[in-house]
């Protein structure tokens, strides 16, 4: 069967003149990236900022578009489909942003944000919305008595619920997630958290989760990708990349976590981009887990 | 050392019109010589605003209304402006969490560092030069001469910070207040920060005041840890102690919600979310989201109980004795 997700030759340029007479100076941000991802799966993609995590979840939903490669969801082309045949896959295919606040219109009440997307999509009718918002209200913890207060009015964690629901209205099979709790206190990055694990089960829902939190990443995806300089350096089952790592920038990366273990002083390892090819292919080091070592 | 007692930090609400918001709550620690103390908590429970009344850098409609910072054998809230100024940078330091603003965008990290040599009257001139250079190095800058020569934009994040900490050690304080340090820096630069402070702390014999949301953080670096929860210190102990048989609810809880230990399933979460500092109840501050509470915890304020030696935790659950 083939994956739900399955991403090739993923390629993103940024160009920028330093005068509008100089020559372009191209930055590649994404640069061969494949991956894919079961119906159902939580997947993570680890890294620096810098790296390209971001901008490769934003070519997937072409809020930038690729410069290069395939993108097939559901068995579909994404990538070369012209921009007017887009809100289809965007219905299906959905975006929880870091931050809430940055990512709600602050002057729209939280219902109305929720209820945006079913009205994009002529979806129902005004009483059936309503009782939609409600339902989704609860499906992620909130008071639907709340539906008619302004964004700034909840704290961060409620707030990163009304995207939440705002992200499941539409009934989406594939949620990408960038950074969604990194900006919320550990306590409440806790309760949301559940929330994701809760809904992915209950909605069978197939995540993208973007983080630069090791932490987080392992507790939520079961398969991984570590991004770094625009490259996937290494990827596979969750347990074997964070117990066996193979790329040494793997390694300095999962050393530098800092974490309540007092069981040993774990030594903190060094990375040197100079020090390792990084134009080496990833390769299969063991089955289902891939590194870019020679 | 360095001994807060009793410290209380408040905001002006509504132009003065309603009563005052307290950030800090009376609040007492101390920080022994070449000691780090971690500084934990959540957002808004008033870590900050605590350190920032160490060196009367509290901003307006905020001031401290209360309470007593003796450091170095003088009370820091009686001192005048001029008084405390010669005591910021020279005998406390100070890193942010923002390096950027922390540094002056149109001067060089060398003129920055130098100037601050030669307002404590440290050093001057090639002197003053030389020192700057020799900081650097001290912070691993790779090249410090050509980063003496640098602006801050032209600097990484993780190269910024460890400037800052060069200005901040540059008159040899004996006390360095690190408020989330490394917050805004990537993984693996933290990782080098963290290591960077630890290694200063030794070989200069720095006392390190260090504030952070991040417990693991704490573990790696700090000797002792206090816990703030909504204005007030609810545990304090070793950091070993604290961490491993954690005294009150909260920090049990924290440690709880932490991910790691089994992954996959559902996260221990804190219920409920912190009591704004306007509507804190008369109990235990924490009772509402505590699973732990029992029938006291409503009625007064709990005092802090021992747990075991040199460790404190303000809840009823302790056994009370002085």
């Amino acid at each position: 069967m083939p994956s739900l997700v399955d991403v090739r030759g993923l390629v993103k340029d940024f160009s920028r003149r330093v005068a509008p007479w100089s020559r372009p100076i191209v930055h590649r941000a994404v640069d061969q990236v494949d991956f894919t991802i079961e119906e159902g799966e939580s997947f993570g993609l680890v890294g620096e900022s810098g790296s390209g995590k971001t901008t490769t979840g934003r070519c997937l939903l072409r809020l930038v578009e690729p410069t290069a490669g395939s993108f097939t969801f559901e068995g579909q082309e994404v990538f070369a489909r012209p921009p007017s045949e887009l809100r289809d896959f965007r219905r299906r295919m959905q975006m929880v942003f870091q931050d809430p606040l940055s990512s709600l219109n602050p002057r729209m009440r939280a219902g109305e944000a929720v209820e945006e997307g079913l009205v994009v999509h002529r979806i129902g009718t005004r009483p059936e919305r309503r009782d939609r918002v409600e339902e989704l209200f609860r499906m992620v913890g909130l008071d639907p008595a709340a539906r008619d207060r302004f964004p700034h009015e909840f704290s961060g964690g409620q707030r990163q619920r009304i995207g939440l629901a705002r992200a499941l209205a539409l009934e989406p099979s594939f949620l990408i997630a960038d950074e969604p709790v990194s900006a919320l206190d550990v306590s409440i990055q806790a309760q949301v958290i559940n929330l994701f694990m809760d809904l992915q089960q209950r909605l069978a829902l197939t995540l993208l989760f973007i983080a630069h939190d090791l932490r987080l990443v392992r507790h939520l995806c079961s398969r991984v990708a570590v991004m770094y300089r625009g490259r996937v350096v290494e990827m596979g089952r969750t347990i074997d990349v964070f117990d066996a790592p193979c790329h040494p920038y793997t390694r300095a990366l999962l050393s530098a976590v800092p974490g309540p273990d007092l069981r040993a002083e774990r030594l903190r390892l060094a990375f040197s981009a100079e020090s390792v090819d990084l134009s080496a292919p990833l390769r299969e080091v063991a089955p289902g887990h891939a590194a870019a070592v020679p | 050392m360095l001994q807060v007692a009793d410290l209380v930090v408040e905001f002006d609400a509504g132009g003065g019109r309603e009563a005052p918001v307290r950030a800090v709550d009376g609040i007492s620690f101390h920080v022994d010589r070449g000691e780090t103390l971690g500084l934990v908590g959540e957002s808004g429970c008033g870590k900050s605003a605590a350190a920032l009344s160490i060196v009367g850098l509290v901003p307006p409609p905020g001031r401290v209304a209360g309470g007593s910072i003796l450091f170095e054998a003088r009370d820091l809230l009686d001192c005048g402006e001029r008084e405390l100024q010669k005591v910021r940078g020279a005998r406390i330091g100070f890193v942010f969490q923002e390096p950027m603003a922390a540094l002056n965008p149109s001067f060089t990290i060398g003129d920055q560092i130098a100037e601050a040599l030669a307002q404590h009257g440290v050093a001057r001139g090639a002197q003053a030069r030389q020192r700057v250079v020799d900081l650097l190095a001290a912070v691993r800058i790779p090249a410090p001469e050509r980063c003496a020569r640098s602006y801050a934009h032209h600097l990484s994040g993780g190269m910024r910070q460890r400037a800052v900490i060069a200005a901040a050690i540059a008159c040899q304080p004996s006390l360095l207040v690190a408020d989330e340090p490394t917050t805004a820096l990537d993984m693996t630069t933290q990782a080098e920060v963290l290591d960077l402070l630890g290694d200063m702390r030794q070989d200069l014999g720095l006392a390190l005041l260090l504030i952070t949301h991040d417990l693991g953080i704490v573990a790696g670096l700090a000797d002792r840890v206090a816990v703030m929860y909504a204005g007030q210190i609810v545990e304090v102990g070793p950091t070993r102690d604290v961490l491993r048989s954690p005294a009150h609810p909260y920090t049990r809880g924290l440690l709880a919600s932490l991910p790691g230990a089994r992954p996959g399933t559902r996260l221990e979460a804190i219920p409920g979310v912190v009591p704004s500092p306007g509507s804190r109840p008369p109990g235990c501050t924490f009772a509402s989201r505590c699973t732990e509470r029992i029938d006291g915890c409503d009625v007064a304020r709990p005092g802090l109980r021992s747990a075991g030696a040199g460790h404190l935790g303000r809840c009823l659950l302790l056994r009370e004795e002085p």
